[in-house]
């Protein structure tokens, strides 16, 4: 094992190598290239036996990686979000072809307007792909769930692909201690794929998901992976007592941080949650009593672990790196589905959206998170959904747009009213 | 903890130095968090990297508020609003600018009370070392760095580069770190974050505003020719009139950026201001008509009197 600086970016290629990923089709976007330079380099190289291919778009890649997968070999493949949305008709094909492979998304924000920076609408996307979610909220954590992910999505009673999602220029391209195991450690973690039914041969042709009419075969078909996805959820307490054995890192579904006493908690995914725990740090030294609860596995719903941890808590501050238009932040939705009617359900659960498009969310706004939603408790009301966003945001915008304006003027464009 | 922040133009080899930085402060048995942060991935434009270290681990991430050092490894963007230099430099900060002006002008100048320190370019030394010299002076003024270390952490970060390459740059760093002697280990860490240091955050309700304003359209025409892409090229094309037998479109047609115009006598014309050099014309042409010439060498020979 060697402990040493790498990126989110390098954690993943490093997830890849370790799992001897035998197939990697691939397309660049940032943040993600580096993964796919990365192992490129290693190919090139001799230091990984593998077959790398670069397709002409994201599609393409998708179904190349369920394609590979369906014969037996284990695939990797990473994408970011204008490209994991362009592969969007293929993961959901894929995963109905119950095809594990093992998919990186560096998490980036969508058009429109387009940004390079970081939020979490690209992945909260693909939630009803039927790939299963694992959120990281380090560097360590990324090659770690990398390995995890190929365990439980080629476990015969799961056998779908899974999804690795990191944040962008926040963990791709920022470097942290990461220790990298020994690769006979991660063979006894993770053995060589056993496809077992999975052996689909060009001489041996099959069909792969024909078309089923009338609904009955269709909803049979659907619900299954439904039900399997939901068995994902035993065999990833199984395989994460099995890598904290070996490793000695604990991965839970759900990461809970100064809970246990805490009357008020915050709940969000991804990178972010490390900078909310180092705000606990500081609430508690002020004598507040404040947790964090972090769910990394977000398909399947971790609804159970999340019941028990927020049990008898005060209330809630879901902070959301994502949004419905029309409806506001996706966890604390599912949250709340997750609590409605369950013995100690917090009764107010408090509603913020930040951190769209690498907008960060800064330690003094933590802390403000934290009073409303102590007001809120104390008077039993849940208050309205808050975007974070200051008054000195606010005047940048204004300042754009008096220069769009004024572009406009000179330009003689239309206005569109 | 330690936060630092670097901030110069894309490169300078901003990334590399906080690479270098955090390198040595993990040697040094540090927790380290290093990441750079910028917009347009290109040369010139204003990129800044932090490097986070602690003896335990790092949990805060982002954007630095309250820097215990910063290094501005070109002096311009001190007054470059975007660029965001001095955000959060208090007493009991240090500020190290290279430039071959005085500390105190810069005192004087950006009317801070915190420590200034200059960091004056070698003689005739470009900007690509720039990155080797701030490296070398904040691992000085942090004081936590041996320079067998810091020697270590260019050679690693730098490793497959041309010998001569790596030779330099830690010799500039090695000078580097020895000219700030006299000011070894002034930077301090900074303070574990507390609630109540934190100005609460001025939070505002959006309205719903008319879409001609809150749609995000900035201009209806014209954009990309007001956009000076050529300033992108390092490299350029140039038609050697000799060769080109007038075809008239396969260079015209294949320039990605419509950069290749075609006049009256169906000779090619290069539309320097919009082409970024990506020398594609050069490939496609059949009578190899297009050569390349550094764009250092065009500017030179032009401001040849």
């Amino acid at each position: 094992m060697s402990r040493r600086l790498i990126t989110g970016n390098a954690a993943a290629a490093w997830g890849a190598r370790l799992a001897r990923a035998d197939y990697i089709p691939a397309f660049p976007i940032t943040p993600q290239t580096e993964i796919i330079e990365t192992l490129g380099n290693w190919i090139d190289h001799g230091e990984m036996p593998a077959r790398m291919v670069m397709l002409e778009s994201e599609h393409s890649m998708m179904t190349a990686a369920g394609a590979a997968a369906a014969t037996g070999v284990r695939v990797f493949s990473a994408t970011s979000s204008q490209g994991l949305l362009h592969a969007m008709e293929m993961l959901y094909a894929v995963a109905g072809w119950r095809a594990p492979l093992v998919l990186v998304n560096v998490s980036r924000g969508l058009a429109s307007p387009i940004t390079l920076e970081s939020d979490h609408n690209d992945v909260m996307a693909a939630r009803d792909s039927g790939f299963l979610q694992l959120h990281c909220a380090s560097c360590q954590e990324v090659l770690d769930a990398t390995l995890i992910a190929y365990r439980i999505a080629e476990d015969p009673r799961v056998r779908l692909p899974m999804m690795v999602n990191l944040d962008g220029f926040y963990l791709s391209f920022t470097r942290e201690p990461v220790s990298i195991p020994e690769l006979d450690e991660v063979r006894s973690f993770l053995p060589d794929f056993d496809p077992g039914s999975i052996r689909f041969r060009a001489g041996r042709p099959i069909s792969q998901a024909v078309a089923v009419l009338g609904g009955g075969p269709y909803s049979y078909f659907r619900y299954e992976s439904h039900l399997a996805a939901n068995a994902a959820a035993d065999v990833h307490r199984e395989v994460v007592m099995d890598f904290e054995r070996i490793f000695g890192r604990r991965y839970d579904a759900i990461e809970t941080y100064q809970c246990e006493d805490a009357e008020i908690v915050f709940l969000m995914i991804g990178s972010f949650s490390t900078k909310a725990r180092a705000a606990v740090d500081a609430l508690r030294d002020a004598g507040e009593p404040v947790g964090l609860v972090r769910p990394r596995l977000l398909r399947p719903y971790p609804a159970e672990d999340l019941r028990r941890a927020l049990a008898g808590k005060r209330a809630v501050a879901v902070i959301d790196q994502n949004l419905s238009p029309g409806h506001g932040g996706t966890l604390h939705c599912e949250l709340a589905a997750a609590l409605y009617g369950s013995d100690g359900a917090p009764p107010v659960l408090a509603s913020f959206v930040g951190g769209l498009g690498g907008r960060d969310i800064t330690a003094a706004e933590f802390f403000e998170i934290a009073k409303v939603t102590k007001k809120a408790a104390d008077e039993g009301v849940t208050p309205e959904p808050r975007l974070l966003f200051q008054e000195s945001e606010l005047r940048e915008v204004r300042k754009l747009q008096a220069i769009a304006h004024h572009e406009r003027g000179l330009t003689g464009a239309e206005h569109v009213e | 903890m330690y936060r630092i922040r670097f901030h110069g133009r894309g490169g300078q080899g901003i990334k590399t130095a906080s690479r270098i930085l955090g390198s040595a402060l993990f040697a040094e048995g540090y927790e380290v968090q290093d990441a750079p942060r910028y917009g347009a991935e290109r040369r010139g434009a204003p990129i800044f990297a932090y490097v986070r270290a602690d003896r335990a681990p790092v949990y805060e991430r982002g954007i630095i508020d309250h820097p215990d050092l910063v290094v501005v490894t070109d002096e311009s963007l001190v007054q470059v609003p975007a660029a965001a230099v001095m955000t959060g430099l208090c007493d009991r900060s240090v500020l190290v600018i290279a430039s071959a002006a005085e500390p105190e002008l810069w005192q004087q100048r950006l009317g801070v009370t915190c420590r200034v320190l200059t960091l004056p370019p070698g003689p005739g030394e470009g900007a690509a070392l720039m990155g080797a010299a701030s490296v070398g002076a904040a691992a000085k003024l942090i004081g936590q760095i041996s320079a067998a270390n810091l020697e270590g952490a260019i050679r690693a970060e730098l490793e497959g580069l041309p010998s001569d390459v790596i030779e330099r740059n830690v010799g500039r760093a090695l000078e580097s770190f020895d000219s700030f002697e006299s000011h070894a280990g002034c930077v301090s860490e900074g303070e574990a974050l507390t609630r109540a240091s934190a100005t609460p955050p001025a939070w505002v309700e959006l309205e719903v505003e008319p879409t001609s304003i809150s749609a995000p359209a900035i201009r209806g025409e014209a954009t990309s020719e007001q956009v000076q892409t050529g300033l992108w090229r390092t490299m350029r094309p140039v038609i050697d009139d000799s060769l080109c037998n007038h075809c008239s479109w396969i260079c015209s047609t294949l320039c990605p950026d419509a950069a290749i115009d075609v006049g009256s006598d169906r000779e090619p014309i290069i539309d320097y201001e919009h082409c970024k050099g990506c020398l594609l014309c050069v490939a496609v042409c059949p009578s190899h008509a297009i050569v390349v010439e550094p764009e250092r060498a065009v500017d030179e020979h032009r401001s040849d009197p």
